[in-house]
């Protein structure tokens, strides 16, 4: 079982549940939850959480449910952020970075070419490196900035999960960077919309890959 | 007691708002505006001091990103 993580503001919500269901079982986890017993994994969803207000994701990171997650994520078990959801597990520290206002201050809504840098995470097990994918972007604060030797440090550990292919950073990310992981591998964040890329109906159903690997994580201990 | 928290973009941090009020300058004749930089100011009523540095840094501003500043009123 899948869940997915409901602020007040969240939008994506139903669209993460739907990409969800295509590769298994999925519900909602209102931010009052507190028990994460019988889910296999997490998605933290997009949306403008809490109004986005003082900083985006900085309000969602103390919703009841976020301490849920913190230890749901220690354990191991696997947990993907999209958009605002990123910048939910950036503010709670279980990703490393910030995202930041976009370079054109402009919010972007677009299709985009992401590849797949590392497959050494929960979302992208069993993917080819290199994979060239097309998934929606749809932001205003999602320039993903660490500081330089950070940055470093993600590179060489494979934490760079997802990069923008060379002429599609509609953000200015710093080394193009479209989503990072933890250092274990099973929390995962990005810009981009997979969810909104499961069915050929809508552009692009390059992205049920990786739900089917995110379902396919054997549970945590 | 009242305390106002300022909170900027870090130095050498991009700030696209500060980029864009420095260009609108010059077209309602205001030239020689330059290290235009937007941030947010808090006001607060605080009853323990001691705490406004850590929650400054735990919600106020996020310190990977940001500068803040607690000035006593």
């Amino acid at each position: 079982m899948i869940g997915v993580l409901q602020f007040p503001g969240s939008c994506d919500e139903r669209d993460a549940v739907h990409a969800a269901e295509r590769v298994g079982d999925a519900r909602l986890v209102w931010h009052e939850e507190t028990d994460f017993a019988g889910l296999d994994a997490v998605i933290v969803p997009g949306g403008f959480s809490y109004g986005d207000y003082l900083r985006a994701g900085a309000i969602a990171r103390f919703a009841p449910a976020m301490e849920a997650l913190a230890d749901f994520a220690g354990r191991g078990g696997p947990v993907l952020g999209i958009c605002n959801g990123f910048q939910v597990l950036c503010e709670a520290h279980l990703l490393p970075g910030a995202l930041l206002a976009n370079e054109g201050l402009r919010f972007v809504c677009r299709q985009v070419d992401v590849t797949v840098e590392s497959t050494d995470t929960v979302f992208t097990r069993g993917i080819e490196t290199g994979k060239r994918i097309s998934v929606p972007v749809k932001h205003m604060t999602g320039r993903y900035f660490a500081p330089p030797e950070e940055l470093d440090r993600l590179e060489a550990n494979g934490q760079v999960a997802f990069r923008y292919a060379p002429g599609h950073n509609p953000n200015g990310s710093e080394r193009d960077i479209a989503g990072v992981a933890n250092e274990s591998g099973n929390v995962v964040g990005l810009m981009p919309h997979p969810e909104h890329a499961v069915d050929a109906l809508t552009g692009s159903n390059d992205a049920l890959d990786l739900f089917a690997a995110l379902a396919s994580v054997p549970a945590a201990a | 007691m009242k305390a106002r928290v300022l909170i900027r973009p870090k130095e050498g941090l991009p700030d696209p708002q500060g980029k864009a009020v420095e260009r609108a300058l010059p077209a309602l004749g205001f030239d020689g505006v330059s290290h235009v930089r937007v941030g947010r100011m808090v006001e607060l009523e605080a009853a323990d001091e001691a705490e406004l540095k850590s929650l400054c840094e735990q919600l106020l501003a996020n310190p990977l990103i940001e500068d803040f500043e607690v000035e006593k009123l």
